[in-house]
C-alpha cells in the first residue's frame, strides 16, 4: 500500500514508460526531491523488476545470478507507491487525449508521460538473420537463450567486436562453448582502443581460446531449420549452432515516431530532456539530444536527473551532453577507454609500455589538457584521467610523470628506478625465463656481478627477448650503487625505442610476435606508429621470420617497394623488365619499343645490371605499362627492391672463347631461383665464365668465378659508395652445390644482417670466418638455411606487375582521387 | 576557421588508405590527402619545400610525412619541416562530414621552400 496517498489534493500522473535503467534512475532521483508529486505508473515490456543491465554480461559468465543484479525489486515500488505493470508493453500514445494503451488493453491517463524505451540490437539484414537461434545481447530473455545453447556445448559464432560481442563472447566461452567472434575491422573495439591496445587484447582473447577473425564481413547466415552455420563475403563457412549479433544497436523510437514526436535517430529532446511534447519527457538510449545519442550510463544518469530536477517543479536544471568512458567487463582484461584518443592536429601522444606486464597507456594531450586515454592491463588511473578530462584540468605540472597515474602525480619527483626499487622480491622481471627480482638481487651481491652479460649468463634474465632489460640494469644499479658503471650502449633502430635491431630480431622470435602493431606494444615503442626508420624495418623482420604467414603492411614500405618501380627526381617512375641472366629476345625488344612509343617514354637506357631502365612514365600509366610488359612474357626486374636484383653474366663458355663454364646458364638458374626474395638491403649476384671476370663477379653481393675444375663462390662485394672486393668464400664442384650455398648464403643475409645493412658491412661486422663456420663447416645447417630459403620462396615469387595490373591489388595506389577546380 | 570557406566534397575517408595518402588535382596544382593511422585527414600541397618531392608517396607515421626523395619529414598538420631543416608546403585546410573529405581549397595557402624546379 502506498505511503503517501493524501486523497485531499489529487496529484498529477506520471506514466513512465520503460522500466530498465534510465526510467527508474529518474523516479529514485524524483523521488529524493519530490516524494510526493506524482501518482506513479511504470510499464515494463520485460518480465521482470529492474535491474542492472550492463551486469547481464557477468550473469551469462556465471559470475552473478540474476537476483543479484536485481537494482529495485517489487516491494521498492510498493514501498514507494508506484504500479509497476512487467510484461505489459505500452503500444499507443494518445496525445490528445494524454493516454497510453499497454499490450494488455489497459488504458491509464497522464499528465506528465516519460519515455524510456532504451534501444534495441541492429541485426544485419542478411539472409538467415531470423532464424532460430540467432540472438541479439540485450535483455534477461537473451542471456537464458544463451545459457540453453551453452548447456548442449557445441559452437557459438558472435558477430561484432565491440564490447558487448567481446563480453558475450567470454562468457560463451567461459560456458563450454566453442567461440569465434568475427570483427568487420582490423582492430578488436576499434572505436574505444587503438591498435595497440587492440592487439593486445586480441591476444589475451585467443590466449583463452577464442577465435578472433578481422575483416570477416557476414554474407548469409545458413540454416534450415535453425542456424547452422555463417558465411562470410569470402567463402569462409564457420559452423555454428549459436550466433550472436552484437553489431551495434538502434534507439528503440517505436512508440515516439507512432506518437508523432520529433525523432532523428533518436526522441529528439532539449536540454530539459522535453520532446517536441511539453508533456512528454524523454530520457536514456532512446534519446536524441544535441545530435547525439548515447550507449552507455553514465550519460543516462546524468539525463535522469536533469528530467527528476525538472519533473519535480525545477526550471534550471540542463543537460548539455556528456563525454563518455568506457569499461570491457571481461575477468581479468582490464581495459579503459575515454574521450577522443584519436589524437591528430596539435595533439600529442604520450604512450608508456610495459609488455612484461602486459600493460599499455596512451593519453592523448592537447593544449595542456587531456583529450582522451586508453588503457590497458592497469586501468586503476582511468578515473583520474577521466576527471581531468571533463573538468578540463591543465595537465602541465604534471605532464612529466602524467603517464605513470595518480600516485605518481603532482609529486613531480617520478623515477623508474624507484618504480623497480618498490617492487617486492617475488616480482617477476624476466617473463621469457620466469626470473624474479629477489633471484636476480641475490646473483648480483653473491656472485659479485657488474654488467648485464653477466646477469644473463647467470639468470638468464633479459637473455632472450631482451625487453626487461632496462629493468634488469635498473637493478645492477640499485645493488652496486656508483658500483655499477651502466652499459655501452649499442645504437638503438631509431627513436621510437631504445632496443636495437638485434634484440628486436631476437624478440620477433623468442615472443612469437606476429605484427607491428605486436612489436610496438610488446616492446615498448614510445610512439603510436612508429617511423619511416623502424617501420620497413619492422615489417621485413617479420616477413622473413614468418614466412606464408606475415601479410605484408604496404603502408611501412618506402615508395619503390609498394609501387614496384623507381622514383626519380621529378616524381616520375622508372621500370625495369626482369631480364633473366641479362638474356632478351626480338619478342621481348620489341615489345619494350611498343611500350616506349605507346606512352611517349622518354629515355631508355641500358643499367649497370644489364637490364633496360624506362625513364619517365607517370604514375597513372604504370598499370598499363606494366599490363602490356606482361603481356609480352617479362615480369618485374625489382630494380627498386631491397631484394634481389640482377644477375650479371658473361657470355662463357657458350660463345666465348676463353669460358670454362656455361656463365649465362648458371646465371639464369640463380635468377629463377632468388628473384621475388626479399632481403636487408639490395642483393646483385653475377657469374662470369672464366678468371677474365667480365661480369665483375668479384664486386657483388654474391659472385660466382667458373673456373675449369668448378666454381669460386666469392661474397661480401659491393660497387657502392664504398668499394669492396668479394672475399673467397669456397670453391665448389657442381652447379647444384652452387645454387645450395646461394640459398643458404642469402637465408643467413636475411636472418642475420640489419636492415638496411648491406652484405659487404654485414660480412665485416660478423666476420668471413663466421659465414665460413656457418656455410662451409656445417653442412647440414647449410642444407638447413637453404631449405628455409626456398620455403620462404614458395611464397614471394609471385609478379608484383602482374598483381596490379590486373586491378587486383593497391588500385587505389594509381589514381588520383579527384579533380577539382 | 574562416567562416566563408566555401568546402568541395572530393572523397570519402574510407578512399584514402590508412597510413596512406592520394592526390586530388586542382588549379593550384596537387594537393595531397592524408589519412593517420588516427583516422584523422590532412592536406597538404604535394611538394616537398626541399626539391619538390612528391609527399604523397612518403610513409605516413603519427601526423607526419616522411618525403620518398630525401627523407625530410613533414608536419601533417603545418606542413612545415621537422627538426633542422626549414621549409614548408602549403596546407589546405579540410575536414571531414560523414566519411566525406571536403577541401576549402579557396582558402589554400601554397608553400614556400627552397625547390626551384618550377
Ligand atoms: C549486455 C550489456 C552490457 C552492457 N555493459 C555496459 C557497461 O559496461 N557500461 C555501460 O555504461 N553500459 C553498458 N551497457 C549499456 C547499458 O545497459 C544501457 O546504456 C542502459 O541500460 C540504457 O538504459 P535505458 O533505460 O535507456 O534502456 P534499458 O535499460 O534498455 O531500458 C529500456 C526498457 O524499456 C523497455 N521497453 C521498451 N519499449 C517499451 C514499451 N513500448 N513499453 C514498455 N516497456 C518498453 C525495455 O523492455 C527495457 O526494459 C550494456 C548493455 C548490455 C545489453
Ligand atoms: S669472363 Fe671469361 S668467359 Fe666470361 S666473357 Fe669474359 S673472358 Fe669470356
Ligand atoms: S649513382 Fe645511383 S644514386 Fe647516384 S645518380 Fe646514379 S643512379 Fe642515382
Ligand atoms: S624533395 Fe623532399 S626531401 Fe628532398
Amino acid at each position: 500500500m502506498s505511503t503517501h496517498t493524501n486523497p485531499s489534493t489529487p496529484r498529477e500522473r506520471l506514466v513512465v514508460v520503460g522500466n530498465g535503467m534510465a526510467g527508474i534512475r529518474t523516479l529514485e532521483e524524483l523521488l529524493a526531491k519530490a516524494p510526493d508529486r506524482y501518482d506513479i505508473t511504470v510499464f515494463g515490456a520485460e518480465p521482470h523488476p529492474n535491474y542492472n543491465r550492463i551486469m547481464l554480461s557477468p550473469v551469462l559468465a556465471g559470475e552473478k545470478t540474476f537476483e543479484q543484479i536485481v537494482l529495485n525489486g517489487r516491494d521498492w515500488y510498493e514501498a514507494n507507491g508506484i504500479k509497476l505493470l512487467t510484461g505489459d508493453r505500452v503500444e499507443v500514445i494518445d496525445r490528445a487525449n494524454r493516454t497510453v494503451t499497454a499490450m494488455s488493453g489497459l488504458t491509464v491517463p497522464y499528465d506528465r508521460l516519460l519515455i524510456a524505451t532504451g534501444s534495441t540490437p541492429f541485426i544485419i539484414p542478411v539472409p538467415g538473420a531470423t532464424l532460430p537461434g540467432v540472438v541479439g545481447f540485450r535483455d534477461l530473455a537473451d542471456v537464458d537463450t544463451m545459457l540453453e545453447a551453452a548447456a548442449r556445448g557445441g559452437r557459438a559464432v558472435v558477430i561484432g567486436g565491440g564490447l558487448l560481442g567481446l563480453e558475450a563472447a567470454n562468457g560463451l566461452k567461459v560456458k563450454g562453448m566453442d567461440v569465434t567472434v568475427l570483427h568487420l575491422m582490423d582492430t578488436l573495439m576499434e572505436r574505444q582502443l587503438d591498435r595497440s591496445a587492440g592487439a593486445l587484447l586480441r591476444h589475451e582473447l585467443e590466449r583463452r581460446g577464442i577465435t578472433v577473425l578481422t575483416g570477416a564481413d557476414t554474407a548469409e547466415i545458413v540454416g534450415n531449420e535453425r542456424v547452422s552455420a555463417v558465411r562470410l563475403k569470402n567463402g569462409q563457412e564457420l559452423p555454428a549452432d549459436l550466433v550472436v549479433m552484437a553489431v551495434g544497436i538502434r534507439p528503440n523510437t517505436t512508440l515516439g515516431k507512432a506518437a508523432g514526436l520529433a525523432c532523428g535517430r533518436g526522441i529528439q529532446v532539449d536540454d530539459a530532456m522535453t520532446t517536441s511534447d511539453p508533456a512528454i519527457l524523454s530520457v536514456g538510449e532512446c534519446v536524441e539530444h544535441r545530435g547525439q545519442t548515447y550507449g552507455l550510463v553514465a550519460p543516462l544518469f546524468e539525463m535522469a536527473k536533469v528530467a527528476a530536477a525538472r519533473l519535480a517543479g525545477g526550471t534550471e536544471a540542463a543537460y548539455t551532453g556528456s563525454v563518455t568512458s568506457t569499461k570491457l567487463k571481461v575477468t581479468g582484461v582490464d581495459v579503459f577507454s575515454a574521450g577522443d584518443f584519436t589524437g591528430g592536429k596539435d595533439c600529442e601522444d604520450i604512450v608508456f609500455r610495459d609488455a612484461a606486464r602486459g600493460v599499455y597507456k596512451r593519453v592523448v594531450v592537447k593544449e595542456n589538457r587531456i583529450l582522451g586515454a586508453v588503457l590497458y592491463g592497469d586501468t586503476k588511473d582511468g578515473g583520474w584521467y577521466f576527471q581531468m578530462l571533463k573538468d578540463g584540468t591543465e595537465v602541465a605540472p604534471v605532464r612529466d610523470t602524467l603517464i605513470f597515474g595518480q600516485s605518481f602525480g603532482g609529486e613531480g619527483t617520478a623515477n623508474p628506478k624507484a618504480a623497480v626499487a618498490a617492487l617486492p622480491d617475488s616480482a617477476e622481471i624476466c617473463g621469457c625465463n620466469g626470473v624474479c627480482k629477489g633471484t636476480i638481487v641475490t646473483a648480483i651481491t653473491e656472485k659479485g656481478l657488474s654488467s648485464l652479460d653477466e646477469v644473463r649468463a647467470h639468470t638468464k634474465a633479459s637473455a632472450s627477448c631482451g625487453s626487461c632489460t632496462g629493468q634488469v640494469e635498473q637493478l645492477l644499479a640499485l645493488t652496486l650503487g656508483d658500483g655499477y658503471a651502466g652499459e655501452a650502449k649499442a645504437k638503438p633502430m631509431c627513436k621510437c625505442t631504445d632496443r636495437t635491431h638485434d634484440e628486436v630480431r631476437r624478440a620477433i622470435t623468442a615472443l612469437n610476435l606476429k605484427s607491428i602493431p605486436d612489436v610496438m606494444q610488446r616492446l615498448e615503442w614510445r610512439t603510436p606508429d612508429g617511423c619511416h626508420h623502424c617501420r620497413p624495418a619492422l615489417n621485413y623482420y617479420l616477413l622473413c621470420e614468418w614466412p606464408g604467414e606475415y601479410k605484408d603492411d604496404s603502408r611501412s614500405r618506402y615508395i619503390n617497394e609498394r609501387v614496384h618501380a623507381n622514383i626519380q627526381k621529378d616524381g616520375t617512375y622508372s621500370v625495369v623488365p626482369r631480364m633473366w641472366g641479362g638474356l632478351t629476345s626480338a619478342k621481348e625488344l620489341r615489345a619494350i619499343a611498343d611500350v616506349v612509343d605507346k606512352f611517349a617514354i622518354p629515355t631508355v637506357k641500358v643499367t649497370g645490371g644489364q637490364r633496360i631502365d624506362l625513364f619517365g612514365v607517370k604514375k597513372e600509366d604504370l598499370p598499363a605499362v606494366w599490363a602490356d610488359l606482361n603481356a609480352a612474357g617479362m615480369v618485374s626486374g625489382h630494380a627498386y627492391a631491397k631484394g634481389l636484383r640482377t644477375v650479371k653474366t658473361c657470355v662463357g663458355s657458350e660463345w666465348c672463347r676463353f669460358g670454362t663454364q656455361d656463365s649465362t646458364g648458371l646465371g639464369v638458374k640463380l635468377e629463377r631461383m632468388t628473384w621475388g626474395t626479399w632481403t636487408p638491403h639490395k642483393v646483385k649476384l653475377a657469374v662470369s665464365g672464366c678468371p677474365r671476370n667480365c661480369a665483375e663477379a668479384t664486386i657483388k653481393d654474391l659472385g660466382v668465378v667458373c673456373v675449369d675444375s668448378g666454381y669460386e663462390l666469392h661474397v661480401g662485394g659491393n660497387g657502392g659508395m664504398h668499394v669492396r672486393a668479394c672475399d673467397l668464400l669456397v670453391k665448389v664442384e657442381t652447379e647444384a652445390e652452387v645454387l645450395e650455398y646461394t640459398g643458404a648464403y642469402m637465408q643467413l643475409y636475411r636472418e642475420e644482417a640489419r636492415y638496411l645493412e648491406r652484405t659487404a658491412p654485414w660480412l665485416e661486422r660478423v666476420g668471413l670466418e663466421y659465414v665460413k663456420r656457418r656455410l662451409v663447416d656445417d653442412a647440414e645447417g647449410r642444407a638447413a638455411l637453404n631449405a628455409r630459403f626456398l620455403f620462404s620462396q614458395s611464397f614471394s615469387q609471385d609478379d608484383p606487375w602482374a598483381e596490379r595490373a590486373s586491378g587486383s591489388v593497391d588500385r587505389h595506389e594509381f589514381a588520383p582521387l579527384a579533380q577539382v577546380g | 576557421m574562416d567562416q566563408s570557406i566555401s568546402w568541395i566534397t572530393v572523397g570519402s575517408v574510407e578512399d584514402i588508405p590508412r597510413q596512406g595518402s592520394r592526390v586530388v588535382r586542382t588549379a593550384y596544382g596537387d594537393i595531397a590527402l592524408f589519412r593517420t593511422v588516427a583516422d584523422e585527414v590532412y592536406a597538404l600541397e604535394d611538394r616537398c619545400p626541399h626539391a619538390g618531392g612528391p609527399l604523397s608517396q612518403g610513409i605516413v607515421h603519427g601526423a607526419r610525412v616522411t618525403c620518398p626523395l630525401h627523407s625530410w619529414v613533414i608536419d601533417l598538420a603545418s606542413g612545415e619541416a621537422v627538426g633542422p631543416d626549414e621549409g614548408c608546403a602549403g596546407h589546405c585546410p579540410v575536414r571531414v562530414v560523414d566519411g566525406a573529405v571536403q577541401l576549402g581549397l579557396a582558402a589554400f595557402r601554397p608553400g614556400r621552400g627552397g625547390c626551384g624546379h618550377g
